[in-house]
């Protein structure tokens, strides 16, 4: 059934008795061309693509419980390509241009919101980088703009401007950035990949991966083995656990990261606004609750909820920036199970195994990576090779040195 | 989330620095190939469940801890002083 305003006006009319399921719940086959492990954003999208781009269409999603049940339903919705090292900047700037037509690609109302991102900087020296920063993005072929402090005042008046320790001086907005609506995301690409033909089976656990002299011939899960030739690994969060399964370790460590949301409140933020300094951002979401968010905990955790001295932080780092948020009262928090890599940077490669492809390593960045992820790793796993905006998303770039360290902290697990 | 620094007593969370797995203790010689520094600084068991980690008492006495800990239920089961280990370097 295709979606439209018109199909919503007939249908409430008639009582919406006619909305038929998204998608089908198929029992797996014997045998696919290709599987993808992983019902998550990048999952759903690598399997879309794979039908949409590639024509492979007898594939099969295999999720462990139901779809989008990770970080693509956990996540603070931020999507932009403001990124700065070659490697990076041409991978989000095509994400972001899959963003600007997914409704229309998806035939589903994914909420996306282009309302700017703003990231503040609060030194001579910072100001320098991120012009440095914007110049790199214009020149990849997107949009940056320098904001002084007036305009900035002008667009967000509620922020404090002399803090003591960090005043601002100014801002680097990218325009087309903005949020999306995230779980609407998965369900939007699960529902177009099953349109096409893909099966997506739901609460079926891989419990082990089938290889032959060195090539992979299947899945062992719990709803009985499945062979394939082609079986990509799309599990961020557990993704080392399951390349342990076909007897590999990762450049990953998992750490959580906590979020926040406030209880609904009038429109009050227009944009995304990201405080290095603090290390804080938030934005608001359509509901009116305020979403913001820090760093992660920084130990190795699979817990999926965190400490209090992050939540403390991230508290006192949002009312250093914005005193107005004393009046909002915190509805929840959560955590998310983040694979940290140790330059930040996530990988879509190959591996030792013909065959077996790895789509891992989103760090706490990869919700606007989604369609972009599922576009490369798609492409991977049907040609054989890299796409050409995540050829540097090696396996391999720790042990060679070519290492994707936007934030230039070094390459070690625990600095991201 | 507390840890018990051997020497300190159960001290909270913020006094102590997280480097990462033990696997950073397991250094290889310095002409050992490419592929063991490799190990050593990135690949990781990454388990989800009991590991074993190296934490700085960064604000107490300053001891390299390794801590046994539950990634999935943050239980500490025991803290152990790197310089204590036996073989262990100071």
């Amino acid at each position: 059934m295709r979606y439209s305003g018109w199909k919503v006006i007939t249908q409430g009319l008639l009582g919406n008795a006619g909305w038929t399921r998204a998608w089908r719940d198929p029992a797996p086959k014997a045998e696919y061309d290709a599987i993808v492990i992983g019902g998550g954003g990048h999952g759903l999208a690598t399997a879309y693509y794979l039908a949409k781009n590639h024509g492979l269409t007898n594939v099969a999603v295999l999720e462990k419980g139901y779809l989008g049940s990770g970080n693509i339903g956990r996540n603070t919705t931020i999507v932009r390509a403001n990124y700065f090292l070659p490697g990076n900047s041409e991978f989000y700037s095509h994400s972001l241009k899959l963003w600007e037509k997914l409704e229309g690609e998806l035939n589903y109302n994914v909420m996306h919101s282009q309302r700017g991102h703003i990231i503040l900087f609060h030194s001579d020296g910072q100001r320098d980088a991120a012009a440095r920063r914007g110049n790199a993005i214009v020149n990849q072929g997107d949009d940056a703009e320098l904001l002084s402090v007036a305009q900035l005042k002008e667009m967000m008046p509620y922020l404090d401007y002399e803090q003591s320790r960090f005043p601002i001086y100014g801002g680097l907005i990218q325009r087309r950035a903005g949020t999306a609506r995230h779980d609407a995301v998965a369900w939007g690409y699960a529902r177009a990949a099953d349109a096409l033909g893909v099966d997506l089976i739901q609460n079926c656990e891989v419990t082990g991966i089938d290889i032959e002299g060195g090539r992979v011939t299947g899945v062992q899960t719990t709803r009985g083995a499945i062979r394939a030739k082609k079986v990509g690994m799309v599990v961020a969060g557990r993704s080392s656990q399951v390349a342990a399964m076909a007897g590999m370790r990762l450049p990953i460590e998992s750490h959580v990261l906590q979020a926040f949301v406030t209880e609904g409140l009038k429109p009050v933020i227009d944009n995304v606004v990201s405080y290095g300094m603090g290390h804080f951002y938030i934005s608001q979401s359509d509901k009116g609750g305020l979403v913001f968010g820090g760093d992660i905990d920084m130990y190795a955790s699979y817990a999926a909820r965190g400490n209090l001295p992050m939540v403390e932080h991230v508290m006192e780092a949002g009312m250093t920036l914005m005193p107005m948020l004393a009046r909002a009262r915190v509805l929840r928090s959560w955590g998310g199970i983040m694979d940290m890599t140790p330059d930040g940077s996530p990988i879509i490669d190959k591996t030792h195994i013909d065959g077996f492809f790895v789509d891992a390593g989103w760090n706490y960045g990869g919700f606007k990576a989604a369609p972009a992820s599922g576009w490369c790793m798609a492409h991977l796993m049907a040609t054989g090779t890299s796409h050409e905006v995540a050829r540097r998303f090696r396996l391999d770039r720790f042990r060679t040195g070519h290492v994707l360290d936007e934030e230039g902290t070094g390459s070690q697990h625990n600095l991201h | 989330m507390r840890l018990t620094c051997p020497l300190c007593g159960p001290r909270d969370r913020r006094e102590f620095y997280y480097s990462g797995s033990e696997d950073y203790l397991n250094r290889p010689a310095a002409d050992a190939p490419a592929e063991a520094w490799d190990d050593m600084l990135h690949l990781r068991v990454n388990p989800a469940g009991v590991t074993r980690d190296l934490w700085y008492h960064e604000t107490g006495c300053g001891s390299w801890l390794v801590v046994t800990r539950n990634t999935v239920t943050h239980e500490i089961l025991a803290t152990e002083r790197v310089a204590d280990r036996k073989g262990g370097a100071a």
